[in-house]
């Protein structure tokens, strides 16, 4: 099964270049949107632009896993929870202009270009005659099963020894931002629904005055369920009565 | 013919002419604007039918047209752009959604190879080693179309879409490439069109002793991750029952409220689009994808030429219809539900489900005995924790008589049990003085 790409082989190819030098101004732009952009949600999208084209480049440079695994992990997952934190944070989150400290700014871009230009020329004079060898070899068996076989052979402990750090790490995370409450402190929804009918309690809302009375004046007490008088239900200054039988009778104007 | 003369493998790739590529890509697109099209159509009318009333039906043959009246209709309408709007988002954040989608398609198989004008070619715009991972790309980015735009908007209810979704499409990804893995483990690649050859191989196994021809499908032989992918895929598409991003009850429309006009065009095409990719990448992956299913697979020429892209698009269809169904059926979650079905259910259930995939692979490979011992030990792992497993004996529930006789005092009083309300002196005594209306019968009506 040939599963290496084309691009694979040492020399660089035409499409490559071309790819590479679309790319890689916008990489460069990138990087630097993040740093120059005011808006915080701007700064993450600049380096999301980053990230997509670093993730081209991996599969230009015949490492599609590794590629197509920045794009899902970096920009799709780590990326999107930055995002999430940004917009919880609130839109209007921008930096302020004010210079902390005196040609701060100034300071920084010049040692910023100068070790770009330290950086680029070294890595320049470094690679300048060199020929790429071994990407036909390490891809032999399919990129991803060689993938696999360095990562389950020869990396298994550094492997392991990283997923057991982010385990770490996540539940280090949980554990602090976790409010413990004692289990006496939870209520679930029944104990609240005994408490609401336990004796003393009175569970619903306040009777109107008049429901199920002789009459509707407010001063009539209402009827609880079993026929007794709630003095819940009349205003406290009324005095508590019930009608008698004579003034509840009809006056015979409702016919 | 043998059937496997068909399949197209890698080799097969990056060998056309330009017109080629061009057309290939053409169809790609059509198909994604054609799936809309109908799409929504579709829904509308499977809607309609399952509601008991016609749904859309004046414009064209069966109302076919009514989409593209309805596109029309949006193009023509004002575009507006929210003054607190963060402009060059808010514009672009439609066209990624789109995007993504149209370009998860390129890498499905439509069909094996064919000849176009003396040219043999696969039915596929592309095809690469981690194939699936581009569309699981693709999907994570389409994720930031459905963000920026409820953030860019710059009003609430957009961005409480927005956030849903992040949450939600996250949670679902995991989900989503879990049971995926199962797929990997047992096509042994990461390319589409290789996964799709080797659910067309079927496979034999040996039950007592005797071969037994069993069926290629991974729905079939991978059914957990069949059922937690399906699940997966509708999170990931927003659709219901999982649509809260847009839930029309709690967030007027969610992330796209403030959309108008091309702009949500573009956000209802990249939704359809969306669910006609997953459902194409379903197929692909669990469907047996342009190979015939059982009935027709009888015919010889079903699996070569031109045919499997019939065989091929019937099963979208049948997906689509079932994400229509899900959605006629199903009301949609609540947000803590959707989450703990994501975190408690799907990926637990996906991990466990690799685990023991995983132990049956290798478990092939194996000496009887070994195999046996392993099954035993497991077994009776599982029968000693059935055994021990602490019960819950069920009270006897008191009857009603005894629940309110053992109510303490003071407790809020209760009804009469035997439900009859003395009536007031007041209902009495209207009724005693009024005339009966049914009156006993007098001596004309015992005449007739």
């Amino acid at each position: 099964m040939i599963t290496s790409t084309v691009l694979a082989s040492g020399a660089v190819s035409g499409g490559e270049a071309v790819t590479f030098w679309i790319l890689a101004p916008l990489a460069l732009a990138g990087a630097i949107g993040m740093v120059a952009a005011r808006n915080a949600v701007h700064s993450a999208l600049w380096l999301v632009l980053t990230m997509l084209s670093l993730g081209v480049f991996y599969v230009l440079q015949a490492g599609p896993f590794i590629g197509m695994v920045q794009i899902i992990v970096y920009t799709g997952a780590i990326m999107m929870l930055f995002l999430f934190v940004l917009m919880l944070v609130g839109r209007d989150a921008a930096d302020s202009l004010i210079e902390v400290l005196r040609g701060q700014r100034i300071a920084a871009i010049g040692l910023g270009v100068g070790f770009a230009v330290l950086l680029g020329s070294g890595v320049y004079r470094a690679t300048q005659d060199s020929t790429p060898v071994g990407l036909e070899q390490a891809n032999a068996g399919g990129n991803v099963q060689g993938i696999a076989q360095l990562l389950f052979t020869d990396y298994v402990f550094a492997f392991e020894l990283t997923a057991a750090l982010l385990i770490t790490a996540t539940i280090g995370g949980m554990i602090l931002a976790h409010v413990e409450r004692r289990k006496e402190d939870k209520r679930d929804q029944v104990a609240t629904m005994k408490a609401r009918f336990a004796p003393g309690n009175y569970p619903g809302p306040k009777p109107g005055p008049g429901v199920f009375a002789t009459s509707s004046s407010v001063a009539t007490p209402a009827r609880l369920p079993d026929g007794r008088l709630s003095d819940r239900s009349t205003p406290d200054i009324l005095p508590v009565r019930e009608l008698t039988a004579e003034e509840t009778t009809l006056k015979g104007t409702e016919k | 013919m043998n059937p496997m003369a068909q399949a197209p493998s890698l080799t097969d790739f990056g060998h056309d002419p330009w017109w080629l590529i061009l057309g290939k890509i053409v169809f790609a697109f059509v198909v994604a604007l054609l799936g809309t099209l109908l799409g929504v159509w579709f829904e509308r009318r499977v809607v309609g039918f399952m509601q008991v009333r016609p749904g859309p039906n004046q414009l064209g043959p069966f109302g076919l047209l009514q989409t593209l009246a309805d596109g029309l209709k949006m193009a023509f309408k004002e575009d507006i752009l929210p003054k607190s709007a963060d402009k060059v988002i808010y514009f672009f954040a439609p066209a990624i959604s789109v995007i993504c989608a149209v370009t998860a398609l390129s890498v499905i198989p439509f069909g094996p190879m064919v000849s176009v004008f003396g040219h043999q070619t696969p039915l596929q715009v592309t095809d690469v080693p981690v194939a699936v991972l581009v569309v699981l790309a693709l999907s994570s980015m389409a994720v930031y179309g459905i963000v920026l735009a409820g953030w860019a908007s710059g009003s609430t209810y957009p961005l409480l879409g927005g956030l849903r979704s992040s949450a939600q499409l996250i949670s679902y990804e995991v989900a989503l490439g879990l049971s995926i893995v199962a797929v990997f483990m047992l096509a042994g690649t990461m390319s589409t069109s290789e996964i799709v050859a080797a659910q067309g191989q079927g496979i034999t196994f040996n039950l007592f002793g005797a071969d037994i021809q069993g069926p290629g499908w991974y729905a079939v032989l991978l059914f957990p991750s069949f059922v937690v992918f399906f699940i997966s895929i509708v999170g990931e598409t927003n659709r219901p029952p999982f649509d809260l991003p847009e839930a029309e009850s709690e967030l007027v429309a969610g992330f796209m409220t403030e959309y108008s006009s091309l702009k949500f065009a573009l956000i209802m095409l990249s939704e359809y689009v969306a669910m006609v990719t997953m459902s194409a990448f379903t197929v692909t992956l669990f469907l047996g994808g342009w190979y015939a299913p059982w009935p027709i697979s009888l015919w010889s020429g079903a699996n070569s030429g031109w045919w499997p892209l019939l065989w091929f698009f019937g099963k979208v269809i049948l997906l689509v219809f079932v994400f229509v169904w899900l959605r006629g059926t199903l009301p949609r979650l609540r947000y803590d539900q959707l989450m703990r079905l994501g975190w408690k259910v799907l990926i637990p259930v996906s991990l466990v489900w690799i685990v023991v995939l995983a132990t049956w692979l290798k478990a092939q490979d194996w000496e009887r005995n070994d195999r046996l011992v392993v099954l035993g030990i497991v077994g009776g792992i599982g029968l000693i924790a059935a055994l021990f497993w602490p019960s819950r004996k069920p009270q006897p529930k008191p009857t009603l008589v005894e629940q309110v006789e053992n109510r303490p005092q003071g407790s809020f009083p209760l009804p009469p049990l035997d439900l009859q309300v003395p009536p007031s002196p007041r209902t009495r005594r209207m009724v005693a003085e009024r005339e009966p209306a049914n009156a006993p019968a007098g001596q004309d009506s015992q005449e007739v």
